[in-house]
């Protein structure tokens, strides 16, 4: 019955499968294996229509790893059983499709939680690998690759191969980050933060300036474990990058007198209300109001002031999963940006070099202005290098801007964005594909390593020769 | 830039009036219960409008004569009809014949579920495998569209699906114990997809024919408000227009069933209706 092979189970689909942004979709089937043996039977469904396959998981990236133009998608969703945790070292080991929510709320109880939380808890951790993703706290315990132990691959020709910095050293550090083109990710092992409550200790910090924030985040970020910082994009002059960060710290053993309460699962939800009154489910509506460059203006010039307001005020502590998820907050919020006919949003999110950073953000955020293109959403993080061979890390920052499309304004938001990559690269800047959809293959190849990307596709020919795996990021950047 | 992230053209523009969620110029629909009744008048008018109809029955001769007799009107207007022979209580063939016949068509903007049976039964008959054959007509196959239809409008967050219900949903009369059952059932699973669906953009409409002229109702006595196939057709096509989510065809049933509706059962059954 659930044979993937078979068109009438549950493990097969047609739909329309879209990047996150809503900005890029296809029709395509979706098999969704449920073990090794089904994936093999998913590769074998897609070999013998003679159709290519893309490996997707809950879709969360912005732009089209997970998508593509034709060929099947292999959804891993339903492969998604906690297999094993030890309470002495702290290590879980999941199927791959485990998503981040999962795996907090099967920690938190047991007094631990994710190394690495994304902004929305619903990634899964094939997802989270193949795109090696990162949260608030990259500069401090680097990216999901980074703390994890061991990984098994299925490969094209159906072999499992298990991969960590020992066995398959090569494969393990090519197939995390690798854009799930060189086999399906099965089962992993993590590391776990162990905390001694369900509350962290936040506080805010309003900077007038771009540079104030950069300052300020370096000097804090030896102490502080998680930072990050929100920047109000319209703000100009003398207040360019004026924006608010917000620093979090785990709570030492014993300060919480109750841990037990506030690590329970019901304590962390995230409020069903807003204000009290209004059910989230509804909230993206009056957002949708918003969504224009008047309404996003004040909405980010009211969050600045309510920001030195929450200052003043002094620190409080919030649930790990209010202060983790906060995309979360408002269910379906990217419908404000439009749902229908490849309206959306994209995220551009260039990283840059510690050296190089805030000249070129400045330069960004002032060219946004000139071109009538300003993101609603800034968000500034600093980053650490790790040892992915596809990696965006590095020792220096990211700043993530959202921009509404619309079919109207695509070609001019695409001509705007070449225009900052031509920037940040000339600064020795890279990318991070679960944010991208607009960069062309030569920017792919600047950004790379010498030598890096054929490296890769040297790899993926020998272990995927009949290219069994694509997806259109993988097309784009030149597959 | 590859040519999937270009601007995208302007979509054609079609005269006709379009049914509401749906793009201009896209018009992709199909019918369940095609070859004779609401159906066959269903897939004759959404032919004149342009769109390009799949006609899905049992009987192929009906189908093909239906289609032929479309041919010239939706040539006219850019539509299409085409037909493929199906039983709805095929349930399992659900959803390999739906992701075929959204590639034949490019997609898919509407979905009417028009098939139904409603066997003669009986005073006092109580014919398991007779009731259980109009089950597996009537629900089965709205549950088996249904469901496949909803995950493929969601994931898109967009189309529409009617169900062609009845009125003899609404309460439990002596005549047809198990067509009335169905119909209820029906009635509370649109329900449910449409209180699941709504907030994803995809509409479902319930249709609540009274009399309709149809090979159903042909020899029955006591009819009134009779209305034509083809009438009630327009009818439910202009009540899914409207955004209705719930519609009587012809609407005075609307006032006739809220008083049914409301006698007390004890009452009811002392009643002929």
């Amino acid at each position: 019955m659930d044979d993937p092979r078979d068109a009438a189970s549950p493990a097969r689909s047609y739909e329309y499968v879209e990047g996150w942004g809503m900005a890029v979709g296809n029709y395509n089937t979706v098999l969704r294996p449920r073990s090794v043996e089904e994936i093999g039977q998913a590769y074998d469904v897609a070999r013998r229509s003679g159709s290519p396959l893309t490996l997707r998981g809950s879709g969360c990236s912005y732009g089209d790893p997970s998508c593509s133009v034709d060929g099947h998608v292999l959804d891993l969703t339903r492969m998604n059983q906690i297999l094993d945790f030890d309470p002495a070292t702290g290590i879980v080991e999941v199927e791959a499709g485990v998503t981040v929510e999962q795996l907090w709320k099967y920690l938190l109880p047991l007094g631990h939680w994710p190394k690495v939380c994304s902004g929305t808890m619903y990634p899964t951790t094939g997802g989270a690998l193949g795109m090696n993703i990162h949260g608030k706290n990259n500069y401090k315990v680097g990216t999901w690759g980074d703390n994890t132990l061991e990984v098994d691959l299925v490969l094209p020709n159906g072999e499992v191969k298990t991969c960590d910095r020992e066995r398959n050293a090569d494969l393990f550090h090519a197939s995390i980050g690798g854009l799930g083109m060189l086999g399906t990710f099965s089962r992993a092992r993590m590391k776990t933060q162990r905390i001694h409550s369900g509350e962290i200790e936040v506080r805010g910090l309003s900077t007038r300036t771009l540079r104030e924030m950069m300052e300020t985040i370096e000097e804090r970020k030896a102490h502080a474990d998680y930072l990050v910082g929100w920047i109000d994009c319209f703000a100009g002059g003398d207040q360019l990058g004026r924006g608010l960060i917000h620093e979090a710290n785990y709570l030492a053993e014993g300060v919480d007198p109750d841990p037990q309460d506030t690590r329970r699962v019901a304590y962390q939800e995230l409020p069903p209300m807003i204000f009290g009154v209004f059910p989230k489910e509804q909230v993206w509506r009056a957002l949708y109001l918003f969504n224009h460059d008047l309404g996003m203006r004040f909405v980010n010039l009211a969050k600045f002031h309510a920001g030195r307001v929450e200052q003043m005020e002094g620190g409080y502590r919030q649930s790990h999963a209010g202060f983790n998820f906060l995309l979360d907050y408002v269910p379906n919020w990217k419908w404000a940006y439009g749902r229908r006919g490849r309206r959306g949003l994209i995220q551009y999110q260039p990283f840059v070099p510690a050296a190089a950073a805030h000249d070129v953000y400045t330069e960004l955020l002032e060219l946004c202005q000139k071109r009538g293109f300003v993101s609603y959403l800034g968000v500034l993080k600093r980053h650490k290098p790790d040892p992915f061979w596809l990696t965006h890390a590095l020792d220096g920052w990211s700043f993530a801007l959202d921009f509404k499309v619309t079919p109207g304004n695509r070609e001019r938001l695409w001509k705007h964005c070449h225009e900052m990559t031509e920037i940040v690269l000339a600064a020795g800047g890279k990318f991070y594909f679960a944010k991208d959809l607009v960069l062309r293959p030569e920017d792919a190849a600047r950004f790379y390593p010498e030598g890096r990307l054929d490296q890769f596709r040297a790899l993926k020919r020998e272990l995927d020769p009949e290219g069994l795996l694509t997806s259109d990021t993988w097309r784009r950047i030149g597959g | 830039m590859s040519a999937s992230h270009a601007a995208e053209a302007p979509a054609p523009q079609s005269k006709a009036p379009r049914l509401a969620g749906v793009p201009e110029g896209e018009r992709r629909a199909l019918v369940l219960g095609a070859s004779s009744g609401m159906g066959a008048a269903l897939v004759r008018q959404l032919a004149r409008e342009g769109y390009r109809v799949v006609a899905l029955a049992r009987r192929e001769d009906k189908l093909a004569a239906l289609a032929e007799a479309c041919a010239k009107d939706a040539a006219a207007t850019g539509g299409e009809v085409l037909t493929r022979v199906h039983d709805v209580s095929d349930t399992d063939a659900v959803p390999a014949l739906l992701e075929e016949l959204v590639r034949e068509l490019g997609g898919l903007d509407l979905v009417v579920f028009a098939a139904g049976v409603m066997p003669k039964v009986e005073a006092q008959e109580y014919d398991t495998a007779k009731d259980l054959q109009m089950v597996r007509v009537n629900l089965d196959g709205v549950i088996a569209w249904g469901n496949a239809c909803a995950g493929f409008f969601r994931s898109q967050r967009r189309g529409t699906f009617i169900g062609i219900s009845s009125v003899a949903g609404d309460r439990g009369r002596r005549g047809a114990p198990v067509y009335g059952t169905t119909k209820a059932a029906m009635n509370t699973y649109l329900e449910s997809l449409r209180n699941r669906l709504s907030e994803h953009g995809v509409r479902i409409v319930t249709i609540k024919p009274g009399f309709v002229a149809t090979a159903m109702t042909e020899g029955m006595d006591g009819l009134f408000w009779l209305v034509s196939a083809e009438e009630a057709a327009s009818q439910i096509l202009k009540a899914a227009r409207s955004g209705a989510q719930v519609r009587y065809v012809p609407r005075q049933w609307w006032v006739l069933m809220t008083i049914i509706k409301s006698i007390p059962s004890f009452l009811f059954r002392k009643l002929s209706v």
